[in-house]
Formats: C-alpha cells, sequence, structure tokens
C-alpha cells in the first residue's frame, strides 16, 4: 500500500503569549522510525535540507550533551551553516537540542521534538521551538520567505506608500 | 526609509502584547481609542501611545473627518504577516513530504527484509 502523500498538514503555531513556534505534523510510520529519522545521520541530511541544496553534517553526536554542526551547499559552494548541543535525547520520545544560524550567532532557538505514537503505527510530531524575543520569532517566521522576500517588501512598500 | 526598516517597524509594533492584543481586537471592527482602552488598566494616552506605534507601521489607520475617528485595521498588511507565515509552513511542509518519502523507504526495505 502507498500512502498518498500530502495528505498530513504541517501545522504551524506561534504564541502570542511566549515568543515560540510550534510545528505539528502527522506521519505514517511508527515512532521508532521517525526518531531514527532525526537521529541517524546518514538519514538526516537525506531530509531536512531544501531539495536544491546538499546538507552535509561535520558534527553529529545525538545523545545528552552532545554537539552538532551543519552546513548547506549549492554545489561547490556554502550557502549556511548552523550549530547547536543535544540538551537531551531520549530515545523514542524526544529530543531537546539548541540550534542557531552561524549568520545571527547570538540568537539561539531551544526546541523540544516529542514523538508520539498513533494508533495504525502511525506518529505525531511536535515541535516546539522558543527564542529570546517575540521580534527574533517574527524575524524567523519571515526567513520563511526566501524568493517571495522581494515580493512581500514590494507589496508592503506599495501599501505603506499608500499610507503617507 | 529602506524596506528592511519598514519590515522591522511592523515586527517591532507586533512584538508588543498589548499591540498584538488591539490588532486581534480590530480584526473584528473598527473601535475608537475609548472602546479600545475599556478592557485594560492603562490610560488612555497609554493606549493611544500603542496606536501609534501601529499607526507608523502602518498596521492601523484613523479616519481623520469622523468625530469619532474609528481605528481601522489595514487588513492587507495583516494578511502579509499570515502570508510570511504561510511561506515558513510550506517550507516546513517540503521538508516533512521528503521524510514522508524517507519513511516509505525505509518500511519498504523493512517488509522486504522480513520477507526474505
Amino acid at each position: 500500500m502507498t500512502p498518498i502523500q500530502g495528505t498530513h498538514e504541517t501545522t504551524i503555531a506561534a504564541s502570542t503569549e511566549v515568543p515560540t513556534i510550534t510545528i505539528t505534523r502527522e506521519f505514517d510510520a511508527p515512532r521508532e522510525l521517525v526518531f531514527r529519522a532525526h537521529t541517524d545521520p546518514a538519514l538526516y541530511v537525506r531530509w531536512i535540507g531544501p531539495r536544491r541544496l546538499s546538507t552535509t553534517l561535520p558534527l553529529w553526536d545525538p545523545r545528552r550533551g552532545g554537539a552538532w554542526r551543519m552546513k548547506n551547499y549549492a554545489g561547490e559552494e556554502e550557502i549556511a551553516s548552523f550549530f547547536g548541543s543535544f540538551h537531551d535525547v531520549r530515545e523514542p520520545e524526544r529530543i531537546t537540542w539548541t540550534f542557531t544560524y552561524e549568520g545571527e550567532p547570538d540568537s539561539v532557538s531551544l526546541e523540544t521534538v516529542t514523538f508520539e505514537g498513533l494508533p495504525g503505527g502511525r506518529t505525531r510530531l511536535r515541535v516546539v521551538g522558543v527564542v529570546e524575543s517575540f521580534e527574533i520569532r517574527d524575524q524567523i517566521l519571515a526567513s520563511g520567505m526566501e524568493t517571495g522576500v522581494t515580493e512581500g517588501y514590494e507589496k508592503l512598500d506599495e501599501l505603506l506608500a499608500t499610507q503617507s | 526609509m529602506s524596506d528592511e526598516d519598514r519590515l522591522s517597524r511592523v515586527f517591532a509594533a507586533l512584538a508588543d502584547p498589548t499591540r498584538r492584543d488591539l490588532v486581534a481586537r480590530l480584526t473584528e471592527g473598527d473601535a475608537t481609542v475609548g472602546e479600545l482602552a475599556a478592557p485594560y488598566a492603562v490610560s488612555l494616552q497609554a493606549v493611544s501611545k500603542h496606536l501609534k506605534v501601529l499607526e507608523d507601521a502602518g498596521l492601523v489607520t484613523r479616519t481623520k473627518d469622523a468625530q469619532r475617528r474609528p481605528v481601522h485595521l489595514e487588513a492587507e498588511v495583516f494578511d502579509l504577516m499570515t502570508r510570511w507565515i504561510e511561506r515558513y509552513r510550506q517550507r516546513a511542509e517540503e521538508r516533512y513530504s521528503r521524510l514522508d518519502a524517507l519513511l516509505d523507504e525505509l518500511q519498504d526495505s523493512r517488509a522486504e527484509e522480513d520477507a526474505s
């Protein structure tokens, strides 16, 4: 049986009380496997990065107190790098780790990833990331714009121009 | 003012919980400063100050002529914020679609191992 792709919606919630981003998603696979796809470096690099980039993990030690480092390449060119620590790794239910983009070395997101087993060998993944301020949280949300960034700015320009 | 300054102005305006609450209430309809201030234990002046920040960021406008001068939410600017979140969501969705495919593959190979 081939599960239909795209049947599970990814939801994003941005709290107004605390500067968090919460992502939830279900998978048609047992949580042991979803967990392994988050800790096995050979598996992790196959899905985490954007398709057009390649991802490498020069450092990857998924255990309590371990560290990690990740780089994205477009061909030979390094595009971005990230680093952090594994605060705790509790198979197969929970990973707590920190995440920093090297371009913003003072910003750190503390992410708690939980893997909840559902009936029928499915899994509910929940990622709660907390940062220092609402401003940083909103910048992270806005970073999802990528190619849309110019378009977004242009539209905002137009709107602001009509109001001044 | 650069694009980046404008964008950070919108973000900064929404970084305050009272201002986010004001914006949330304005999604239900226009309201006067007095109506907006009523539920808070702060002065009318303090609420006016918050509204000024939202106005400078282009998030709200105030009718010039009417006596009541109701505050109006510029829904388009607010929609823009929602669309930014939607793009973030889409990027997460793309990531998890790749994970779906990988998990399928792993389960298929696991099933083959069990069968052999």
